[in-house]
């Protein structure tokens, strides 16, 4: 069969499914379970719509519980538990957390991920601010805004690809394919760099590419919020005779702190579980490792699913207190 | 020496005008109201005063300083907005002393002007408190203390009874009153209420479409406006118009039953058309079963009413009548009224006939 014809029953019948399910299950619930005639005519109507909520509920708490849920719990276990030759599993208690504790490796990606940490949301917000502020009132704001925000559209992997391309290098004497060679040899550096292998420095230059996508992202969201200033607090500072910078940073900055620790603590997030940059330019190597790759590699090419468990409960941890900040963050905003 | 003066000041927005060459003297100390419907442009013409919208053409000077193209903080004004514009993030205290702030004053003279200020408008309980924590009046109080701390040589206030509901209104009314008794400084108000108007201002400005249509003293204003536009804009209710024809030194008037109007002005020739206008005030009504002037509504409200009337033209005629002299609806009346008390307008040019 086509594959086209194939992916159209499949959405044919997966949406008559999923309206099927809301209609059969209502249908029973008020013609079976509790009809809404009889002696109890007025207790069934009740307890049918106690009932219903839970009806359209049950497919997500399903889907969560299984995809969700489940592989937490899973992965809590395997994180304590060795798999031992021929089949089966042993309990070893904290056995794989004290073996990530002393490999040089995992604490490379512990600090890696805290630079990250640090530098990426901090980078995206200003950057971001920045275009926003700057592309306000201008006429060619627009597609200034377009063009910055395009790298959201793009894949990590494709953006690692793009950005491998700009830090390309190519022996002496050919042509630099490489933006950042070509600028460099141009500039009269004595040779290209092969940049993604000078450690500590080649962290930073991944960091580029989040940076690039999560600065459209930034951009987007405190734009909108500039936007909702109120333009007579602006003017009532005009007249108390600010200055732009201070009506920048005392009148406008103040007013949308709600929402700049919500776009922060949302790239956090991403930061965090950064693995596709990675994955694609370096794959950990030149000192570049971080959690998620640490976790890839453990799991899937070690595949030790003890140490690779641990490392992946390391990171729910640390991902856990900035995800319930910033859900309190963005629901406060909301109000 | 603070007062205003606005020379040919024109404002346009690309190709479209929006304030039309407008010449006009506030004395210092003056208390000056704009008035007019929404779009007049009065909004537009204190905002150039303010400095927050360029003046196009023309010139703007404050206390015989010209500050057409001088900063908007650096004009000696200040301004309360509609919205409060309090700022959001500061407590009471911090937006009242942000102007001298901005201006480099040291904090202790900052915090001196503030209480000072919070004193004239019994703030002092609220200084720790956001603008969240206020209701309408409390914000628009510590929007007039801001002001008042910069200590500025001209007041202006964009509609600022606007967001406060009827009876706030009143007490603001009243307290800003007292306020330029109290300060003494030049202020100019923004309002498209004529009570308002009325009540706070030494001089009004009425203005329509850009063009200002009178200047004067609220009563002069209201007993002698220069046109129909006037006329029907100050006093409440307004001022009735009903179309007549010169006849004979006096005027027809076929809303009245063809009833004929003495004028003590000069009327143009037998046959023209002018528009007669009556105060509801100076209007009495008579019972007579004979006329064709009918009672619609009457709305009481206690010490006066305000009697509807439909005429066989299909003009209506709003009559007050004091105390119990009411009129049941349906009842067929004639007007009674001091044909000195009626005023003759130009059907064409709407200008008063005097």
């Amino acid at each position: 069969m086509h594959p086209a014809l194939q992916g159209l029953i499949t959405i044919i019948v997966g949406v008559s499914g999923c309206i099927g399910y809301f209609y059969f299950s209502n249908q029973f619930l008020d013609k079976v379970l509790f009809p809404a005639r009889g002696p109890n005519i007025g207790r069934n109507i009740n307890r049918a719509n106690l009932v219903r909520p839970w009806l359209f509920l049950f497919p997500a708490l399903l889907a969560l519980g299984l995809y969700l849920a489940y592989p937490v719990v899973e992965t809590l276990r395997l994180s304590l538990t060795e798999r031992v030759a021929g089949g089966g599993y042993t309990f070893v208690g904290l056995d794989n957390y004290k073996q990530l504790a002393i490999e040089p490796k995992f604490w490379e990606a512990v600090r890696n991920n805290l630079f990250w940490l640090l530098i990426v949301p901090a980078a995206s917000t200003v950057f971001g601010l920045l275009a926003a502020q700057l592309t306000d009132r201008i006429k060619w704001g627009n597609l200034a805004k377009s063009l910055i925000f395009m790298p959201m559209a793009i894949s990590f992997v494709g953006a690692a690809v793009i950005w491998k391309l700009v830090y390309d290098a190519r022996p002496m004497g050919q042509e630099q394919i490489g933006v950042l060679n070509a600028i460099y040899v141009a500039l009269g550096g004595d040779e290209p760099m092969t940049w993604l292998t000078i450690p500590f420095w080649n962290n930073f230059f991944l960091m580029v590419v989040l940076v690039w996508i999560q600065t459209g992202f930034a951009m987007v969201i405190l734009s909108a919020a500039l936007r909702g200033i109120p333009e007579e607090t602006i003017e009532a500072a005009i007249v108390d005779g600010a200055n732009p910078f201070q009506i920048f940073f005392k009148i406008k900055l103040p007013q949308i702190s709600g929402t700049i620790v919500v776009v922060w603590t949302t790239i956090t997030l991403v930061v965090l579980k950064v693995f596709d940059i990675v994955f694609a330019m370096t794959n950990g190597q030149w000192e570049t490792q971080v959690l998620a790759n640490y976790m890839f590699d453990k799991l899937f090419r070690a595949n030790d699913w003890g140490v690779g468990s641990a490392s992946a409960m390391v990171i729910m941890l640390l991902v856990l207190p900035i995800l319930v900040w910033n859900v309190h963050n963005a629901r406060k905003e909301m109000r | 020496m603070s007062g205003v003066t606005l020379n040919q000041a024109i404002k346009r927005y690309g190709d479209v005008q929006v304030i039309h060459g407008v010449d006009l003297e506030i004395e210092d100390g003056e208390f000056c109201v704009f008035v007019g419907p929404s779009g007049c442009g009065k909004s537009t013409l204190l905002r150039m005063i303010a400095g927050l919208e360029e003046t196009t053409a023309g010139k703007i000077a404050i206390g015989g300083r010209d500050v057409t193209d001088v900063d908007p903080a650096d004009r000696g004004v200040a301004m309360v907005f509609q919205t409060y514009a309090l700022y959001p993030h500061m407590t009471v205290e911090e937006n009242m002393g942000f102007g001298l702030k901005m201006n480099g004053m040291p904090k202790a003279e900052v915090a001196e002007k503030v209480g000072k200020a919070a004193e004239i408008l019994q703030l002092g309980d609220y200084m720790k408190r956001k603008p969240k924590a206020l209701s309408g009046g409390q914000r628009q109080r510590v929007a007039i203390g801001r002001a008042i701390t910069r200590g500025p040589d001209v007041f202006l206030f964009d509609e600022p009874l606007s967001n406060l509901d009827a009876e706030l209104r009143v007490d603001m009314r009243v307290e800003i009153s007292r306020l330029h008794n109290e300060i003494g400084a030049t202020m100019i108000y923004v309002t498209h209420d004529q009570v308002e108007a009325m009540t706070l201002a030494d001089k009004i400005v009425v203005l329509r479409a850009g063009h200002i249509e009178q200047v004067g003293s609220p009563m002069d204003l209201y007993q002698d406006p220069d046109n129909k536009f006037v006329a029907g804009f100050i006093g409440s209710p307004s001022m009735n118009f009903m179309q007549g024809v010169v006849e004979g030194g006096k005027v027809r008037l076929p809303a009245l039953g063809d009833a004929l109007v003495q004028a003590q002005v000069a009327l143009p020739g037998d046959g023209a058309a002018v528009t007669v206008g009556l105060r509801p005030q100076n209007l009495k009504l008579v019972a007579d079963d004979a006329s064709p002037i009918v009672v619609d509504i009457s709305e009481r409200l206690g010490g006066v009413a305000y009697d509807y009337l439909d005429t066989p033209t299909g003009e209506r005629i709003v009559v007050e009548t004091k105390g119990d002299d009411v009129q049941p609806a349906g009842a067929n009346v004639t007007l009674d009224f001091d044909p000195a008390t009626a005023m003759f307008f130009d059907t064409t040019t709407e200008a008063r006939l005097r």
